[in-house]
């Protein structure tokens, strides 16, 4: 049995918002297979009861004063935009029609 | 004048400072090897002539007046295409950063222009930093100076062949688990992954934020270092920069006595699967610097075996989080916003149009690591697995005061060999990716050919948090002693090539 189907692949897809093509997905769904057989060794390891380390270094909240600093331009901000209006990024609609 | 692109950053700047020769012609000389040589190599996605000349123009100025000038001052550089220069074309290698010319500098490069390095382009990467070959770069190929139907590994496969190219002396990088070493391994060349936060990822397109760490690549370690020294200290722009003084890194470089240094042989990155001419040369480095005055010892750290199935949870759970910026919406590609389609359908068929298949693989990987009912088996077990790692580290450093292995497991293989096998590509990794999750630094040094193909094999070092400089310590005294056998630097082995214009 798969680790992985395809129709699970499909889903994870929509869930990443990626349009996957079928062909894409004949190619992906057996490769993701095998990446997961291999990634799955981790439940190998007997670790009930060891921490988990989310980041290399011992993480601290870092503060700062709450101080103006030069910022981007709203020209600059927008300089990559797909699409501007009125000093604005124009995204299509955003709500169903129904 | 002898040609300026065979020489090494310290020698370009003794130039520049006695007034031998003028940050322009430096420059110029290396714009014109790129044109010579990078039809063929196809090591920049971007060279930037004009932009690159001003700043040098600007160097010779600062000079003639008296300024007071850093010891890269002058010097070119190629910069990997995943930090931002403001104005100049940033891709990451993908698609769907085509055309995008970032509004701000990283910290990286507002650090590189503050010591006058002069910036000559933007070098190919595998998308998003997610290869070992460059061959997943939307934009073709890089190839291996040192032969060219062979990749030049990745996902920096572009700053390593560059230099190792003499189309710059010096060049950036960025390693998330392995992308400065390797290619530096499978070059020729010096590539170092600073301590995790010793440099900025502000302005460094995220891959991983937990693992990725910007690092310098050069033919020379003294050269590495004093790059390094520049773009490395606190900045409080990164979150998880560490506020410390650097380490001294071009002081070790310059000094480079391994005399009592106590070095571990890691047990576990050696053996089956391990090309026989990477393990020769590899041991043979191994016995010159125990005639250096080391001790060396071997060290088992029976976790990093389990390194490579935790990063391929690790990273691809926060790469599919971080690549969810890429919607369409306020920057880069947007496909099928004819008026008809939601944002949500835009979205999708834009990432379907601008990512490449690794990343699709790694973002639905990652997507179903993270999702719910398999999240402790998978993403929070390799967290978990990270500790042990670490703790392996731990526990060798109250033996030894550095580790050794073979930078990579082969030598560079030939361009097609790997692209539809992820694993068999994944493999590469597995001798660098224990410090990128520990954090530690680590660096590649050239340590000879291997004798079944003729091509570099790394010398692979990895030291405690914030001992940076051990690694120059041990690349130096490697680099002299090896240098006195073979009468210059590796890199004098490779073959010329052939020049086209």
């Amino acid at each position: 049995m798969p680790s992985i189907t395809r129709e699970e692949v499909a889903h994870l897809a929509r869930l990443a918002r990626i349009e996957l093509s079928d062909a894409e997905l004949d190619h992906l769904a057996p490769q993701l297979d095998q990446i997961i057989t291999l990634v799955g060794q981790v439940s190998q390891v007997a670790a009930d009861d060891i921490p988990p380390t989310s980041h290399a270094l011992p993480l601290t909240n870092v503060m700062r004063e709450d101080e103006n600093v030069p910022c981007l331009t709203p020209e600059q901000a927008l300089s990559g935009a797909p699409a501007a209006e009125a000093q604005r990024f124009r995204v299509p609609r955003i709500l169903e029609e129904d | 004048m002898s040609d300026l692109t065979r020489k090494t950053a310290v020698e370009l700047s003794e130039l520049m400072v006695s007034k031998q020769a003028s940050s322009v012609e430096v420059t110029q000389a290396h714009l014109d090897r790129i044109g010579a040589v990078d039809g063929s190599v196809k090591a920049f996605l971007h060279v930037d002539t004009e932009g690159a000349l001003a700043q040098a123009a600007a160097v010779d100025a600062k000079r003639a007046a008296g300024e007071k000038l850093g010891p890269l001052a002058g010097v070119p550089l190629a910069l990997k295409d995943v930090l931002t220069q403001e104005g100049v074309p940033t891709t990451a290698g993908s698609k769907i950063l085509e055309g995008w010319k970032p509004p701000y500098d990283s910290t990286v490069v507002k650090r590189l222009k503050a010591a006058g390095i002069v910036i000559l382009g933007k070098t190919n990467m595998d998308e998003f930093a997610m290869g070992s070959s460059t061959e997943n770069s939307a934009y073709g190929t890089t190839h291996n100076p040192w032969d060219l139907a062979r990749i030049p590994g990745g996902s920096g496969g572009g700053s390593s062949a560059a230099i190792s190219a003499y189309e710059a002396p010096l060049a950036i990088g960025t390693d998330t688990g392995g992308s400065i070493r390797q290619p530096g391994a499978f070059t020729g060349t010096v590539g170092v992954k600073p301590t995790y936060g010793g440099t900025s990822r502000y302005g460094l397109i995220a891959l991983a934020s937990s693992l990725d760490t910007p690092g310098p690549c050069a033919r020379t370690t003294l050269d590495a270092a004093l790059l390094h020294e520049v773009i490395a200290g606190w900045d409080p722009l990164d979150s998880t920069s560490i506020n410390q003084d650097v380490p001294p890194v071009v002081a070790a470089a310059r000094n480079g006595d391994v005399s009592g240094l106590r070095i571990g042989v890691v047990k576990e990155l050696g053996g089956e699967g391990y090309q026989p001419g990477v393990e020769a040369r590899f041991h043979e480095a191994v016995e010159l610097l125990t005639k250096l005055g080391a001790e060396v010892v071997e060290v088992s750290c029976p976790h990093f075996q389990y390194a490579l199935p935790a990063y391929y949870l690790i990273l691809p759970s926060e790469a599919s989080s971080n690549l969810a910026k890429f919607d369409a919406m306020r920057y880069g590609l947007r496909v099928g916003d004819d008026g008809t389609n939601s944002a949500e359908k835009v979205t999708s068929l834009s990432r379907e149009a601008g990512f490449g298949d690794e990343v699709k693989r790694r973002i639905i990987l990652g997507t179903h690591a993270l999702s719910s009912g398999y999240y402790d088996a998978y993403y929070g077990q390799a967290q978990k697995v990270r500790t042990l790692i670490a703790q392996d580290f731990t526990k060798a450093y109250e033996q030894v005061d550095v580790l050794v292995s073979p930078a990579t497991p082969t030598t560079a293989f030939a361009i097609g060999d790997r692209i539809d096998d992820p694993i068999a590509m994944y493999k590469n990794d597995l001798c660098t990716i224990p410090s990128n999750l520990a954090g530690n630094a680590a660096a590649s040094f050239p340590c000879g050919l291997a004798d079944e193909d003729g091509l570099p094999v790394g010398f692979h070092v990895m030291a405690p948090v914030m001992r940076d400089d051990l690694l120059y310590t041990v690349g130096a005294a490697l680099e002299s002693a090896l240098a006195e056998q073979w009468g210059g630097v590796l890199m004098t082995k490779a073959p010329e090539l052939e020049v086209t214009r």
